[in-house]
């Protein structure tokens, strides 16, 4: 950057623009190296990445957050979707699931109600939006579908979920859903949590998958069914790879908004991440140690959000389908 | 009743868009093997014949038959009639998210019910016998215009149809590629294949076609051209 700056008014200009940057940076950095207090983290990490999980068992949810490394790294190194890099993901979610509940093999079972930290910030995030593709595609579809009353329920629904603050909808499915079911039937809060993060995912997405949709030529529809494609078989083989690709942009900037949103699970008694660290400090020992404990939990969300958009942007330059 | 050596077979065919009257009357027989080319001017209802031809756009009035199937509303008599009829769009219209090959094999595979091996097979002998088998891997964003051309007729021929109709087959091509496509084309309809082809090159259609047909304002006429080429 600095060797295009020539000519002594451009590099003004870099200095005028720097100092600020570089005052605030020096500001930080004397704060980080200190006068802040790590030894918060140090005695916290545990809390703050794994939550109240059980530390005899935390390899369990160390495992569980490495795991997710490999559907991501195998979808960024293919750069396209495939049937295998879904089913990947599926495989890691569901691993995650087993490893966290245990239960089999000797594994003691942890309740649902002490998972926290990373690993159910990333199981939430990524389980939801799994969850919720192939309803927002069958809606997306079912918007622009010829029949009026299809046309008519999708529109409702996705409206509707659109229209209800995700923080309503994550009390309706801790408070009032357990209400309205018959006392038999018992339906785990973290599944009902999942399944509320999927179906508030579902509708947005539906609208972004749409958009997708409206976004491939009228031609492509023609060709196929030249060649005799049923509406049906044009609309997988043909719509719907070009409306995804068209669509990653908006979709990786959904899962974004979403994996920081899961936070919100905290208002029905779950600690993510966020959380997590919110509860780190909580005890009175480490009182005042707030923003420490905060810039550690900032640096994590960063990494990983920044590691998504990169990889993101791989996604989306390979799903056009111009590279081999 | 059906003569059986006609191919293609309209009976006072009449279209309207909205209060707008695309196609008048229009009658037309093509027999087997026969090389036709359909000119005239832009707007003329050249491009609507060959969509209701296969069903792309709805007909009005009149009967329409491909190879013995009846094209009208009915979604199965349609399908059986797109499946003997091989479209090459003007714009190509290729898949631009799969690659030459998977162009080629993904309608014999899911319509003809091939094998993938099969499937790949058929579509390897027409991309090699169209010069592009060496572009199979690449995506069509990749290929040259004149590629692509090849590839879309390649995918067309995988379907083995009895009728190829060619819209505009060489509005986007410089003159030494037009040469090319001519001698692909005859040497494909030498093997007895049902040819439609509709161009405002009359040059580009005497030396292809058995007859041409004028059209003009959506009404039909032969041309004394063909006179011309049947004596060539």
């Amino acid at each position: 950057m600095a060797s295009r700056a020539s000519g002594p008014g451009r590099v003004a200009v870099s200095l005028i623009a720097l100092a600020p940057a570089a005052y605030v940076g020096w500001r930080v950095a004397r704060w980080a190296l200190v006068d802040a207090g790590w030894g918060v983290i140090a005695d916290r990490y545990r809390f703050i990445l794994f939550g109240a999980y059980p530390i005899a068992e935390q390899w369990r949810p160390a495992i569980v957050c490495l795991l997710f490394a490999v559907p991501f790294g195998l979808t960024v190194a293919r750069a396209k979707w495939s049937r295998g890099v879904v089913a990947a993901w599926i495989a890691t979610e569901t691993t995650a699931v087993l490893l966290m509940h245990g239960g089999f093999a000797g594994l003691p079972e942890v309740p649902h109600d002490v998972w926290g930290g990373l690993p159910l910030t990333l199981m939430l995030s990524t389980t939801s939006f799994t969850l919720a593709m192939p309803v927002a595609i069958v809606l997306a579809f079912g918007r622009r579908s010829p029949m009026p009353a299809v046309r008519a329920l999708c529109s409702a629904w996705i409206e509707l979920i659109r229209g209800i603050p995700l923080v309503a909808l994550l009390f309706m499915a801790s408070v009032l859903v357990p209400l309205c079911l018959p006392d038999t039937l018992v339906i785990d809060k973290a599944i009902r949590i999942v399944l509320t993060f999927a179906v508030g995912v579902a509708a947005y997405e539906a609208e972004v998958v749409g958009a997708g949709i409206d976004g491939v030529p009228a031609a492509q529809r023609d060709a196929a069914a030249a060649l005799g494609l049923s509406p049906i078989q044009t609309a997988v083989q043909i719509v719907l790879p070009q409306a995804i690709g068209a669509s990653m942009p908006a979709t990786i900037n959904t899962f974004m908004a979403y994996f920081k949103d899961t936070t919100l699970v905290m208002i029905v008694g779950f600690f993510d991440l966020l959380g997590a660290a919110h509860a780190a400090i909580a005890d009175g020992r480490w009182a005042g140690y707030g923003v420490e404990v905060y810039v550690f939990t900032a640096l994590i969300y960063g990494v990983l959000c920044h590691a998504i958009a990169r990889g993101g942007a791989r996604l989306e330059r390979g799903a056009d389908g111009v590279s081999a | 009743m059906t003569p059986v050596d006609l191919e293609v077979e309209m009976r006072g065919v009449n279209k309207w868009y909205g209060r707008f009257h695309a196609l008048r009357d229009i009658t037309l027989d093509v027999r087997r093997g026969e090389r036709i080319a359909i000119c005239g001017p832009s707007g003329s209802g050249k491009s609507t014949l060959i969509r209701c031809l296969n069903g792309l756009e709805p007909h009005q009035s009149g009967t329409i038959r491909v190879a013995g199937h009846v094209v009208d509303e009915h979604p199965r008599r349609i399908q059986a009639a797109r499946r003997e009829i091989g479209i090459v769009f003007q714009h190509l219209h290729l898949f631009p998210h799969l690659t030459t090959l998977e162009n080629c094999t993904l309608a014999p595979i899911r319509v003809r019910r091939l094998s993938p091996i099969d499937a790949e097979a058929l579509a390897w002998h027409f991309l090699d016998r169209l010069n592009v088998a060496d572009q199979a891997r690449k995506y069509p964003a990749a290929l040259s215009g004149g590629q692509q051309q090849r590839v879309a007729l390649a995918r067309a021929l995988a379907m083995s149809p009895k009728v190829l109709v060619l819209d505009e087959p060489t509005s986007a091509l410089d003159p030494g590629t037009t040469e090319d496509v001519l001698a692909m084309l005859r040497s494909l309809a030498s093997e007895g294949r049902t040819v439609i082809c509709v161009t405002h090159d009359r040059t580009f259609a005497r030396n292809l076609a058995d007859r041409i047909v004028m059209m003009d304002a959506g009404t039909m006429a032969e041309s004394n051209l063909a006179m011309a080429s049947s004596d060539r």
